[in-house]
């Protein structure tokens, strides 16, 4: 209460160990937000200082230089451009890792020279001894004018100094040195840009005049400086080399490398990882341990929530009085919920297991080793990180595109990461599975139902691929495919920070996913419960036709409901597509079932278990057994059977049956285009494929 | 004249100051900077792209950009 709140903004390079430092600041004290306007993801927590002082503390995207190549990168001009805006910091920390401390001062004299008093903390201190690097951090100090604080987030040490730094903000001085390397730039061409405007500081004006998320000085007032492009560019080389220039003589002081200590575990793994042979076998080796993870381990914590969720519903309906509400309740809403839950396992592993690849340093020997046969495709090397967690959920994959920097190769994975089998489509193909694949053994060990799923994994990765070098040769885009990465030290990744990246990541899908599922269930629910004007008049029509004949109470109850759903809006609305679908071997409750699919493919099941549960075909049972049951009304056999089972598994394993993903491709590429490609692309394809998978096997 | 791109593995040289402008920022930034000593780390299975180690800074390009820097002073 009442206590002084400082704004810190993080800023540096990726691989500084920045997030391990936020994590150490904040604790779980930490929310994920939005920046106002674009989708990058906004981390801020709180930090307790002292007993009157706290600091918020926001995490900025890492980035090598204040000019963005990224939609990421960009947040942080966006942060440091409006004194007035909400984030806008009162103090900076600039993380450095201790072993390229020179490429992140470039960052920090970038950062310093906005004129916000700017602290460098350089981290993993602790490891200096090991690689040889002795820093004289008072010499640093004087030359940047700042407060130096060696700090190790993972050994806990000069946390307390860097907050009592950050409690003492006032005494810092905003430091620029950027005039002294304007006058050797060109000392008349920036004398020009101030006169532009004498009350702003120099950099400033020159921030507003090359990067587009920068500002502070209207564009208008400096057109007489953005005509000539390629003088801009070549004053931004100059720049960039003279802060060099400053930071050799700065280091060549006060920083000592010593390269006989210095012990290189780098190129020996290198050496393996990235072989032309063993780089492939451990990639794959990497790849069937994720898979084969992801069902091992998954499965006791999946079979205890499907359990589990089974005995809440029963345990519900026992308590509760019979009636639609109930069902909706029971039926729609927690086997709804419990559809989304059940899949926490599956993605909090493959989370776990990408964020220690990243962490490792492995992910970026990875994009080395796949860029060229990715490119042959269409992609990047990069595309591979998005593509491997599209197995877990598209939305999160499309937006770890953005480390692409070629358009064309970040568009088209874009474009066809929905194709990879995310979790959302388990839930469709287990049940399917269990349905018209039998239980048995193949050579022994190998289970069929397994196999099948495997397959449609298979299917999906190829025809992603295969999608992409299509794409690759209709699209006529013009991109510099621009690629550079960095190569990060190995290390041991922090089981904390993984920890926290697999619990936010996880959260916002439940979250999300949940939401959607709530609010289809009580859509459904009324549509399938309300008509048109006849549908009151079902149940006195149902009871003249019958009249006659001799039929038990229960059996006219059925049929009533049965007529009912068939007369309600949704009844209608799968009436109308039957035609379209029929070929495909759907009914119109199935084809109910890939309406509502269009909002998420996993509210398939719990769409039909609320059809047949208000129909009441039967009211034990799991949605399985009621799937089972359910009769082709034309031949009298059972609906589910193999052709069009395998014809659904096709429909779904291409359709593009999400609106959230569409939502995060209209916004990632910034136009309705793309994702109506992706829709219109993909349901032809899914129709296609299910039409003649129907056929040719019924 | 040498490049990267024809640099052999574990093949050292200096970045020329000749042609620097057609180093892109990004790789100045990242401490491409002409004077610099560039080490062939590795080259990919499939030749594309290279590993290269810039004064202790460890990068990944692509051959079509390493192509365009300039080197001198080989030694290997």
């Amino acid at each position: 209460m009442g206590k002084n709140n400082i704004q810190v903004s993080l800023i540096g390079n990726p691989n500084t160990g920045k997030t391990s430092l936020f994590n150490k600041l904040t604790g779980l004290n930490q929310k994920v937000g939005n920046y106002p306007g674009i989708t990058v993801d906004k981390k801020q927590g709180v930090c307790n200082l002292s007993s009157k002082n706290k600091a918020i503390i926001t995490d900025l995207p890492g980035t090598y230089s204040i000019n963005p190549t990224s939609l990421d990168e960009s947040v942080v001009l966006k942060v440091l451009e409006n004194p007035t805006g909400k984030n806008y910091p009162d103090v900076i920390i600039v993380v450095s890792d201790v072993e390229n401390l020179k490429r992140n001062l470039l960052l920090f004299t970038q950062v310093q020279d906005v004129g916000i008093p700017t602290v460098l903390a350089i981290n993993m201190a602790d490891e200096m001894d090991k690689k040889g690097i002795s820093i004289d951090v008072p010499g640093l100090e004087k030359a940047l004018e700042t407060k130096v604080i060696l700090i190790s987030a993972k050994k806990n040490t000069g946390i307390q100094e860097l907050k009592s730094v950050l409690e003492n903000y006032k005494v810092l001085k905003p430091v620029t040195n950027f005039s002294e390397v304007a006058k050797r730039i060109d000392v008349s061409f920036f004398d020009a840009l101030q006169k532009v405007n004498p009350e702003k500081p120099l950099y400033h004006l020159w921030l507003s005049a090359t990067q587009q998320s920068f500002r502070d000085v209207n564009k208008e007032d400096l057109s007489d400086f953005l005509d000539d492009v390629s003088k801009l560019k070549k004053y931004q080389h100059k720049e960039t080399i003279y802060r060099y220039q400053r930071i050799n003589n700065i280091l060549k002081e006060n920083y000592n490398l010593d390269k006989s200590k210095a012990k290189d575990l780098r190129s020996k793994l290198d050496k393996v990882f990235t072989h032309k042979i063993f780089g492939y076998f451990i990639f794959l080796s990497v790849l069937v341990l994720m898979f084969q993870s992801i069902y091992e381990w998954a499965s006791i914590p999946m079979d205890f929530i499907d359990n589990s969720f089974g005995s809440l519903v029963e345990y519900t309906k026992s308590i509760m009085p019979e009636g639609m509400f109930t069902d909706l309740l029971t039926d729609g809403i927690i086997a709804g919920i419990g559809g989304v839950v059940i899949f926490i396992p599956q993605i909090a592993i493959l989370y776990f297991l990408i964020a220690f690849l990243e962490e490792s340093g492995y992910m970026s020997r990875v994009v080395f080793l796949m860029d060229k046969i990715m490119r042959r495709f269409g992609m990047s090397g990069k595309s591979i990180v998005p593509l491997i967690s599209g197995t877990a959920c598209a939305i999160p994959a499309v937006m770890a595109t953005r480390t692409i920097s070629s358009w064309k190769e970040r568009l088209i994975t874009i474009l066809v990461t929905p194709f990879t089998t995310c979790a959302a489509r388990l839930p469709v193909y287990a049940i399917l599975i269990a349905i018209i694949i039998p239980d048995k053994k193949v050579l022994g060990v190998l289970n069929l139902q397994g196999l099948t799923l495997l397959a449609l994994y298979a299917l999906g990765f190829f025809t992603a691929v295969i999608s992409a070098y299509v794409l690759h040769k209709i699209l006529k885009i013009k991109s510099k495919s621009f690629f550079v990465m960095e190569m990060p030290e190995y290390k041991l990744p922090s089981f904390k920070n993984i920890i926290f990246t697999v619990l936010e990541k996880t959260k916002t899908f439940v979250v999300d996913a949940g939401k959607v599922i709530l609010a289809i269930s009580i859509v459904l629910w009324f549509l399938a419960t309300h008509g048109p004007s006849s549908y009151d008049k079902v149940e006195e029509e149902v009871r003249e036709e019958i009249v006659l004949s001799e039929f038990s109470e229960e059996e006219i109850a059925q049929k009533i409901a049965s007529k009912k759903l068939e007369k309600s809006y949704i009844g209608i609305a799968g009436k109308t597509i039957e035609p379209i679908v029929k070929p495909l071997g759907f009914d119109w409750k199935i084809g109910i079932g890939l309406i509502t699919s269009f909002a998420a493919r996993e509210v398939f099941v719990g769409t039909l278990a609320t059809i047949y549960s208000i129909e009441g075909v039967e009211d034990e049972g799991t949605i399985k057994e009621r799937m089972e049951a359910e009769v082709n009304p034309d031949t009298g056999k059972k609906r589910f059977n193999f052709a069009t089972g395998m014809s659904l598994l096709i429909f779904y394993a291409f359709a593009m049956q999400c609106m959230a993903t569409l939502a995060i491709v209209k916004r990632e590429t910034n136009s309705w285009k793309w994702p109506l490609v992706q829709l219109f692309g993909m349901g032809i394809l899914a129709y296609v494929s299910a039409l003649i998978t129907f056929q040719i096997l019924r | 004249m040498s490049t990267i791109a024809s640099l052999k593995v574990g093949q050292v040289g200096v970045i020329s100051e000749e042609n620097e402008h057609s180093i892109p920022l990004k790789l100045l930034e990242m401490g491409c900077l002409p004077g610099s000593t560039v080490e062939l780390v590795q080259i990919a299975p499939l030749h594309d792209p290279i590993y290269i180690n810039v004064n202790g800074s460890h990068m990944a390009i692509r051959k079509e950009i390493a192509s365009k820097i300039k080197v001198t002073n080989l030694e290997s």
